[in-house]
């Protein structure tokens, strides 16, 4: 049987697991993506929407802000009309944010991400809604992108390129003997059947979930779920994405996205990322920062208030808060790390790395497979997030 | 600055916790028909029908099958009708139904499971240009930066279906392109983004396509998004009638 294309299992259908059906479909792999709801129902859909520049993270986190300024032009181009592309300001209100703005600027420069530094009066033509008393402003590349709609075109992709996409079918065990993973046990919620998925390699692409998943197969994973709050009000109060020019903090940022504001986020770890409730004293406190950046907030209305948990890559009792944890992310070969075979996960990153995430995986799963084919997702421009519906399942 | 929470407090805090009856829609492939299923969920000030569907696969059946993805209106995977009634669930809090609420997909459109639809024929439905970024709103008095002509923004349909769900045409006649569609082509006419009018026109103008509608506006009703497709289906039928479009003329 050495002609059919090995194949791979991947568990979740989050941004990362549609770029990775993608990118696995291009080098020319038998993929099957499992989903246990609807695409993207997990943290992906519901992430604020910021296609990164990387200067939120440039000071402090290097790694991943070189990572996102090169991948959001990636996605430009790969995506086209995809995006709200109407840059970011990050906007200094206080004396102590001004002695931010030097290390900011040189911390930008040395990743490679374009700034332009506003007067308050250049920023406040531009944004009539600022504080106006406002310090200073720096413009960045950053950009408004639809939190499910963006993946999904990895996912019609990789559909277009054989790949078996199929939501609604939940993972409930994996197949495990001697220490090798060959499949997975899953019930399929349109059926109500339970059945197997035979495979050469699972991946672990369950995000804030990926410990569980990890757990079936007697693996303990450093990843721990930390939620956010965000916040949505309605009126588009900014067209560029505004941030305080600050160490990212709770609050500090307006992601406009059609008639609406997103204001967010917060952060804190949990246990079980399926049960994150949304703090009514964390809604408040976007509320309340958002109209330090945009006085206007204050009397927005509110259209809906939810949380979604990151996948951070740590060790238990490390950090507090989830912001110490570098926002870059890992590929584990099981087999390396715990003895494991069969078994890879993916996880940490962003919204904005999805396809970064899965070409580094993608080059891990095929070193096992002893495949050799390079990732071609770079030059890709994906398919209309309206092909996702156009066939299969 | 960090907050302190304990994360179960959220809501508990604004007052004691009650229960709401849900009659939940269910069905799997191979079943000989639908049924419904009841279930008790506490629920609190916020929370949203999305939130009590959510809790019942966290706590009863995990096998309950829902669309979601963001949780704030803007992807349109949660719609369903609630007592009748088109909703999204992710904004409809159960503070404003009954005691006891019926949750049942939409309608118009093939059911895959429980509350889940095949949107594949929603889908089908669309001419083939469908751009997804339009021209945004200039706020008053503000200028654009150097090197960005216009602002632009997603289109306010987040493809919801609840316009087809709730169309009285669309429930007898499947052939209908029904309101989406037809708002999506109007958008298109009113800001050309480099499309093809004069096809786009001709697809508006078969027997399946705005001459079908009957100007009940449920769709402008039943909209989450305020795209006023009934509107729009007018504004068509108004340029066609008139044998033009003004705004070819006007370029
Ligand atoms: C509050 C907040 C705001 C954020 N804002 C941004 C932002 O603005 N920009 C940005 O770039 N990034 C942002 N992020 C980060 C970004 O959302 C995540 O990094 C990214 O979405 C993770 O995607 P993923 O595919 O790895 O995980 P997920 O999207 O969570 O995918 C994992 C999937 O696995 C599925 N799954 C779980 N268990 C099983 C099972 N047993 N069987 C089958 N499937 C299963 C889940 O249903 C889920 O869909 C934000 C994160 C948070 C928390
Ligand atoms: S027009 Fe309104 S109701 Fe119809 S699909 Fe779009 S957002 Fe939903
Ligand atoms: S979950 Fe996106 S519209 Fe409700």
């Amino acid at each position: 049987m050495s002609s059919a294309p090995a194949h791979v299992l991947i568990v979740g259908g989050g941004g990362t697991g549609g770029a990775l059906a993608h990118d696995l479909a291009l080098r020319g792999l038998a993929v099957t993506l499992v989903e246990r709801g609807e695409i993207t129902s997990g943290t992906t859909g519901r992430h604020h929407g910021l296609l990164h520049s990387g200067a939120r993270y440039a000071v402090r986190d290097p790694a991943s802000a070189v990572e996102c300024i090169q991948e959001n032009r990636i996605l430009r181009r790969i995506c086209p009309g995809s995006f709200e592309e109407n840059d970011g300001l990050f906007v200094a209100l206080t004396e102590e944010d001004m002695e931010y703005l030097e290390p900011f600027l040189e911390a930008c420069a040395a990743c490679g991400i374009p700034t332009q530094p506003l007067t308050p009066a250049e920023a406040l033509a531009l944004e009539p809604n600022l504080n106006p008393d406002l310090k200073a402003a720096v413009r960045v590349p950053d950009a408004t992108m639809d939190a499910m709609r963006m993946p999904l075109r990895f996912f019609a992709t990789a559909k277009a390129n054989g790949a078996r996409i199929l939501p609604y079918v939940e993972v409930v065990d994996l197949l495990v003997r001697d220490r090798v993973v060959s499949g997975a046990r899953v019930r399929d919620h349109v059926t109500g059947r339970e059945g197997e998925i035979r495979a050469d390699v699972v991946v672990n692409a369950a995000g804030p979930w990926s410990g569980k998943i990890a757990r079936m197969a007697g693996v303990d994973l450093p990843i721990r779920p930390s939620p956010g709050v965000l916040v949505a009000v309605r009126g588009r109060l900014c067209n560029m994405v505004l941030s305080r020019l600050h160490r990212p903090g709770d609050g500090d940022l307006i992601v406009p996205q059609r008639g609406l504001s997103v204001l967010g986020t917060s952060s804190w770890t949990v246990h079980d990322p399926d049960d994150l409730g949304v703090p009514e004293d964390h809604v408040r406190t976007m509320c309340e920062e958002g109209a330090r950046l945009v006085p206007a907030v204050a009397r927005a209305e509110r259209r809906a208030a939810w949380s979604a948990a990151r996948p951070l890559v740590g060790s238990r009792g490390e950090a507090e808060t989830g912001r110490e944890l570098s926002r870059t992310f890992k590929t584990f070969d099981h087999r390396e790390s715990d003895g494991v075979e069969g078994f890879v996960t993916i996880t940490g990153g962003k919204g904005t790395t999805l396809r970064a995430m899965a070409e580094a995986c993608a080059d891990v799963v095929c070193a096992k497979l002893g495949i050799d084919a390079e990732c071609r997702t770079r030059e890709t421009v994906l398919l209309p997030h309206t092909a996702y519906y156009t066939d299969g399942r | 600055m960090r907050i302190e929470t304990d994360q179960r407090s959220s809501a508990g805090a604004e007052g004691p916790t009650r229960t709401r009856r849900f009659r939940v829609f269910r069905y799997k492939r191979g079943d000989r028909g639908p049924r419904y299923e009841t279930f008790d969920v506490p629920v609190e000030a916020r929370t949203t029908v999305l939130d009590a569907m959510r809790w019942i696969q966290l706590h009863v059946d995990p096998s309950l099958a829902i669309r979601h993805s963001c949780s704030h209106a803007s992807c349109g995977t949660c719609g369903v009708r609630v007592d009748g009634r088109e909703v999204l669930m992710c904004v409809t809090p159960v503070e404003d139904l009954g005691r006891e609420i019926t949750v049942e997909p939409v309608a118009n459109l093939p059911v895959l499971t429980d509350l889940v639809v095949d949107m594949r024929a929603f889908y089908a439905r669309y001419p083939d240009e469908h751009p997804l970024v339009r021209e945004s709103e200039l706020l008053p008095g503000a200028k654009t930066p150097e090197g960005i002509a216009t602002y632009v923004r997603y289109e306010d349909c987040i493809e919801c279906g609840l316009c087809l769900s709730a169309c009285p045409i669309a429930a007898t006649d499947d052939r209908y392109v029904g309101p989406a569609a037809l708002a999506a082509a109007e958008r298109i006419v009113e800001e050309r983004r480099g499309a093809d009018l004069a096809a786009l026109l001709a697809w508006a103008d078969e027997p399946d396509g705005v001459w079908r509608c009957h100007a009940i506006f449920e769709c402008t009703r039943a909209c989450p998004s305020d795209v006023r497709p009934a509107e729009r289906i007018m504004t068509l039928r108004g340029m066609l009638a008139r044998g033009h479009a003004p705004m070819e003329e006007a370029r």
